[in-house]
């Protein structure tokens, strides 16, 4: 007792007190640093576009307006691909999923006589890749092009992510599933009744760098899918509009030119619709990550340990 | 292979022994577990078509590529692609993008994220602690082409930094920051840092939760200051990680990343923000020349494999867990 409370007197030098003050200050440097540019963009984005050219707007709009949020979800394209981009997040999450976890299963049954040829082949593959031009001229020969197929098929199985879920199943008490077995369930039926069950902590970990990895993917669309407007996602729209905008030398006159272009009355201008869809991309994963975090913080910790 | 899991598996499926003969052993388990074959072997043909398959487009590199033809009507050049490549003096300035972008990557990655770590677990107010973690994973989430639209805005002629650089005197007028590619390094490496630098700090504080506490209690009775426990007691214990994830980075050395470089950079700084793997999208997939492009991914996947196995090695070596 004495010793910790001598302990904390030390603790308490000045010394220590200007330390934990510059600590917390910086903190809060570093969180604004973060938070900034995603208030701006809502500023941006809330507030009257021909106004916003004038800049000066921070974290506040300063004429408030929903016109831009309007734009967009009037807009057919975008709103299609808000579709599109929903749609792979969900069923592209459920589909790997479940095929990763069924693989995961496989190798971790210990008698299972193909466990190390299917682990090895499958670890291989993270030391070397095809390339870019192999694999679109596979995908070409697949007949894959402008499908929706090819934002589920090809990322089918994470082989990190098959690591994860093979330690987790690894770590169930043995006897569950040997009760199972001995009831009489083949093994998919023990897959499917026992262990996804009893994995749903490492599913969930997975689901989300899944669903995350989807929903934030643009290159695939751009690579296989970009002359099908109809299976363009959100991130590849908005990746359009940054390339407008990045390549004219300052957004001014892009807004003029898009202003321009429709008749100088509109009511939008690229840079007000960049800050909107910029914030529609990241509100679902600002809404849904931070009570989800330390399932990610799980499946960091633990598929970057076991081997 | 089989001679080693043998014990472990009588137990559970008693019968077979290793003096059966490999080959009707292996077809008789085989059949007996036939389910678990049919749970994997499909994932095995998928395995094999989508990530086997395309090494076989490897020989387009040899090849004089025309995509309107077939296979066997293609023309062998043997190494011609490679030497094109070799001697085109934008590919060694491609390559030095690569390595100066991987390099500021790395260097700037650990120090940031150890730094923060640190500083993070000094925080004495729990609550606190957690909601700054919180905040700082969040760009980690988001995806390259919002961040590259909120980088965009940040250091557009309006944007926060010039307005910021102008108020503090540093600047006279607004800077075209992403026009020019002398800035382009810099900005790419903040912005890294800007994203992940929170969750980089993810393994560090793991590691640093398994620390003795009894050692922090030991010093602070000895009478070392914060600065010393640190020193003394918490960087030590995070050598290991420090040394595997340093290993392992330099394994990737050849993957800089693609999409930050892509979508930030222009024709102004593509001196700069050009790297192998937009070298590689350019000559392939704007002007068709597969042939060369493949070429040039090949040296990139080659190089890697080699960098990769020696680090995993090394990392054997020294008795750390591999990270895969």
């Amino acid at each position: 007792m004495s010793k910790s409370s001598a302990a904390r007197s030390r603790y308490n030098s000045l010394q220590d007190r200007i330390f934990d003050t510059l600590n917390i200050i910086f903190m809060l440097c570093l969180v604004v640093v973060t938070l900034y540019p995603f208030l701006n963009m809502l500023a941006v984005s809330l507030n009257d576009a021909n106004d916003a050219v004038r800049g000066g707007i921070h974290v506040l709009p300063r004429m408030l307006t929903w016109e831009n949020y309007e734009y967009v979800f009037g807009e057919a394209t975008i709103f299609h691909s808000m579709f599109i981009s929903g749609a792979r997040a969900v069923i592209g999450t459920i589909v790997s999923v479940f095929c990763t976890a069924m693989l995961a299963y496989t190798v971790s049954r210990q008698e299972f006589v193909l466990k190390k040829f299917v682990t090895i082949a499958f670890i291989m593959t993270m030391y070397f890749s095809g390339g870019l031009i192999p694999n679109y001229l596979l995908i070409r020969d697949l007949g894959m092009l402008n499908t929706f197929e090819v934002y589920i098929i090809p990322g089918l199985i994470g082989v990190f992510n098959m690591i994860v879920i093979r330690s987790f199943i690894e770590g169930l008490p043995e006897g569950i599933l040997e009760s199972a077995r001995i009831d009489g369930a083949g093994e998919f039926i023990t897959f499917i009744r026992v262990v996804l069950p009893l994995t749903v902590p490492a599913l969930a970990t997975v689901s989300l760098f899944v669903a995350v990895g989807q929903w934030n993917s643009w290159f695939d669309v751009f690579l296989y899918n970009s002359s099908n407007i109809d299976l363009s996602t959100l991130q590849y729209e908005l990746m359009k509009i940054l390339q407008t905008t990045n390549t004219s030398n300052s957004s001014q006159s892009a807004a003029d030119a898009f202003a321009g272009a429709q008749g100088g009355v509109t009511a939008v201008t690229p840079a007000s619709i960049r800050a909107t869809m910029t914030i529609v991309a990241s509100v679902p994963i600002i809404i849904v990550y931070p009570f989800l975090q330390k399932y990610f913080v799980k499946g960091m910790t633990v598929g970057g340990v076991k081997g | 292979m089989e001679k080693h899991t043998e014990p472990v598996i009588q137990t559970s499926r008693g019968a077979v022994t290793a003096q059966t003969s490999g080959l009707q052993l292996f077809l008789k388990r085989l059949v007996q577990q036939k389910v678990l074959v049919l749970m994997s072997v499909p994932f095995l043909l998928w395995l094999f078509v989508f990530k086997y398959v395309p090494l076989w487009g490897w020989l387009t590199a040899f090849q004089n590529f025309k995509p309107h033809k077939s296979f066997s009507e293609q023309k062998w050049v043997g190494f011609d692609q490679f030497k094109i490549l070799f001697s085109d003096e934008s590919f060694y300035r491609i390559l030095r993008n690569t390595f100066v972008m991987s390099s500021i990557k790395l260097v700037l990655g650990f120090v940031t994220a150890i730094t923060l770590a640190i500083l993070l677990n000094e925080l004495r107010n729990i609550i606190f602690k957690r909601v700054v973690q919180t905040i700082s994973y969040l760009p980690h989430f988001i995806s390259w082409v919002v961040a590259a639209s909120i980088v965009t805005t940040v250091l557009s002629s309006e944007g926060i930094i010039n307005v910021l650089f102008m108020k503090l005197g540093l600047i006279d007028g607004p800077v075209l920051w992403l026009g020019k590619g002398e800035y382009f390094w810099g900005i790419l490496g903040i912005t890294e840092v800007w994203k992940d630098v929170g969750w980089n700090t993810i393994i560090y504080l793991a590691a640093m939760s398994t620390i003795d506490p009894s050692q922090y209690e030991a010093a602070e009775i000895d009478g070392a200051n914060r600065f010393q426990r640190i020193w003394s007691i918490t960087l030590p214990g995070l050598k290991p990680v420090i040394v595997i994830l340093l290993i392992m980075n330099l394994g990737h050395i050849l993957e800089a990343g693609f999409e930050p470089q892509y979508l930030l950079g222009n024709g102004m700084t593509a001196d700069y923000s050009d790297n192998l793997e937009i070298f590689v999208l350019k000559w392939g997939m704007e002007q068709s020349n597969f042939s060369l492009a493949t070429a040039a991914g090949m040296f990139k996947t080659v190089v890697s494999f080699v960098f990769l196995v020696s680090a995993n090695t090394i990392a054997k070596k020294m008795g750390e867990a591999r990270l895969y």
